[in-house]
């Protein structure tokens, strides 16, 4: 099985990629799983469902949903296999701007759209930075020039990425992604020993861990003050 | 290059002047580390501000190197000639193989497409885009320069073999006409860069027909002018060689002179579209039925003729929508 974990911000068009590169994946008889990692809610889950497909979904709660997209992903990966799933893809939402789910050797793809404005991808960090392949989606609704513009700062965060434009709408560039997802020759089992290809930052503070009173003397674990010395 | 983190920032910024803006869209903090080498730079910040900075060393002098590289490249190079582009057959919906030898479509040229919904002209364009190698749905394969095309069509961003000028108008970034050429023109590094913006500018401004300043915004352009500045900049900034166009409207600008400016530039222009007028602009026009290019059609003389009778009536038409925009009473035709 091949497994690729799709990224990026908040609607920023991964749920529909994946499901019109599913489509193209579909006609060359490839069984295609997803997961879909989120916080509080979502319901792409009936979205892919709708669409035929396999889809088990994991909500974090009040966890960072990159951290728990690491600890869950190797149960992920045997249900997968289980299902005899060709490609098992992940979709996750990321929500800090720090963590990504990316695994060293398992093909990371980051998707942005256009619309969030030319300073987003300095801003978005690992997330876009490490990712393989990425997706820009929403070029229908702007400019040639803006999404010139665009893919020029997203190539300075990710030179060595593959950087494509689809429409989440039309579909328009989802047969071309299909051709890059599929390897016949990688065979994932386990990620058991797999490497994060950047490390998540710890946030445990004692907020994290369900406190609610505000001072100082409440405040334990990994607490960083804001800086008023600084002009 | 091997050796890059023991240059310092100074000497680098130097060399490669383009990296002042790798460094800031990099979030590496370098004001006043300038005489340190980068190996230093990192040396100075501890795990916590790199990790906070989301800067990973090693990826870091990774992707320098790798974009050094891509901007050596797009400087070195002079203009992407294609000179033109070739379809060779595919198949159909149902399988069947085109009925045609090759397509050659000549730089200069404007080629019109044509069909009902679903037919397959947009699969045509992609297959275009995306230079296919009897890879896509089609099997049709693309030849540029009448040669197996360089694999940087599919994947460099710099390098773009189309520009599309979309349906829709709308800038969403909050700037002036001229910051907004401006930004543009920094992303294609060009020279001279306040006389490239001045020209787009004016050219935008000929084919609009209500002027605009370089100061007006560009969220307060109408549609017509939107779409004047996005075809003149198009033109003249995107080096993309070929253009595909999804139905230009009428929206207030002089289609003609839209296409002799692509043309100018050296493009080829490709334009899927059901208005007749703007099908018989073209040189030729491709008809595509059930997934495959069906006929290719030169336009006749006759055709230019008839094509310069319904430009006439279209503009009768447009003339009767001014009168009744202004409140007159129709009285004769
Ligand atoms: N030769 C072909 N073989 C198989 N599938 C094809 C072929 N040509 C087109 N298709 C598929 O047919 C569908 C419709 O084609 P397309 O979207 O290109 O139509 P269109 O002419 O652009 O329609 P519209 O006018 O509605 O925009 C697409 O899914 C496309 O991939
Ligand atoms: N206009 C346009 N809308 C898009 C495009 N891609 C996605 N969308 C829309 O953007 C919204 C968010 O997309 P979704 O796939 O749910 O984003 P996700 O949260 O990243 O999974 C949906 O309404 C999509 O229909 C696109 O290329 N163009
Ligand atoms: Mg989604
Ligand atoms: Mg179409
Ligand atoms: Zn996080």
């Amino acid at each position: 099985m091949n497994l690729v974990t799709v990224s990026g911000p908040p609607s920023s068009g991964k749920t529909a990629v994946i499901l019109k590169t599913i489509d193209a994946l579909k006609k060359q008889n490839l069984k295609i799983g997803v997961v879909k990692f989120d916080c509080l809610y979502t319901d792409d889950d009936e979205l892919y469902k709708k669409a035929g497909i396999k889809v088990k979904k994991g909500l974090s709660g009040a966890l960072c949903p990159d951290h728990y997209f690491v600890s869950n992903i190797e149960e992920v990966t045997q249900w997968g296999l289980d299902e005899g799933f060709d490609i098992l893809i992940s979709e996750s939402a990321g929500l800090c701007n720090r963590c990504s789910p990316y695994i060293k050797d398992i093909k990371a793809i980051c998707v942005i759209d256009n619309l969030s404005g030319i300073n987003t991808p300095k801003k978005i960090g690992p997330m876009l930075k490490s990712a393989d392949i990425v997706i820009i989606t929403k070029g229908d609704i702007v400019s040639q020039a803006e999404r010139e513009v665009f893919a020029a700062r997203v190539n300075m965060v990710n030179p060595a990425a593959i950087i494509m434009h689809i429409n989440g709408l039309t579909g328009q560039g989802s047969f071309e992604l299909s051709t890059l997802l599929y390897d016949e020759t990688v065979q994932t089992n386990s990620l058991k020993g797999m490497k994060l290809r950047f490390p998540m930052p710890a946030a445990l503070c004692s907020y994290c861990l369900g406190e609610t009173r505000i001072g100082e003397s409440y405040q334990m674990g990994n607490v960083r003050k804001m800086d008023f010395e600084e002009k | 290059m091997e050796n890059i983190h023991s240059f310092k920032i100074k000497e680098l910024l130097n060399k490669y002047p383009f990296l002042d803006s790798f460094f800031k869209n990099n979030t590496l903090k370098i004001s006043g580390k300038e005489h340190l080498t980068l190996r230093q730079v990192f040396a100075e910040f501890d795990e916590d501000t790199l990790e906070d900075m989301g800067v990973e060393p090693q990826l870091f002098i990774q992707q320098i190197t790798e974009f050094i590289t891509q901007m050596n490249t797009f400087l070195g190079k002079d203009e992407n000639k294609v000179k033109s582009v070739t379809i060779l057959p595919g198949n159909d919906k149902s399988g069947n193989i085109e009925g045609f030898d090759k397509l050659v479509i000549k730089q200069g040229e404007i080629i019109s497409i044509v069909g009902p919904t679903g037919s397959g002209k947009s699969r045509l364009l992609a297959d275009i885009e995306w230079v296919a190698q009897e890879d896509t749905p089609t099997k049709r394969k693309i030849l540029i320069n009448n040669d197996i095309p360089d694999k940087k069509w599919r994947f460099s961003s710099s390098d773009k073999l189309v520009a599309q000028l979309s349906q829709n108008m709308n800038f969403v970034m909050d700037l002036t006409v001229y910051e907004f050429v401006e930004l543009h023109a920094e992303s294609r590094l060009v020279e001279n860069k306040d006389n490239v913006i001045k020209r787009i500018i004016e050219k935008a401004n000929d084919l609009a027909g209500e002027s605009f300043e370089p100061d007006t915004p560009i969220t307060s352009l109408s549609g017509g002018q939107s779409r004047a500045l996005m075809i003149a900049d198009t033109a003249i900034l995107s080096k993309s060689p070929i253009i595909l166009i999804d139905e230009i409207e009428n929206a207030g600008i002089d289609r003609k002179r839209a296409l002799s400016l692509l043309l100018s530039e050296d493009k080829v222009v490709l334009m899927a579209t059901h208005d007749p007028i703007l099908a018989l602009m073209g040189d030729r026009r491709i008809v595509i039925k059930n997934g495959g290019i069906h006929k290719v059609i030169e336009t006749t003389d006759q055709e230019r003729e008839i094509l310069s009778t319904l430009e006439e009536m279209d503009r009768t038409i447009l003339a009767y929508r001014t009168k009744l925009r202004s409140g007159e009473i129709i009285t004769k035709i």
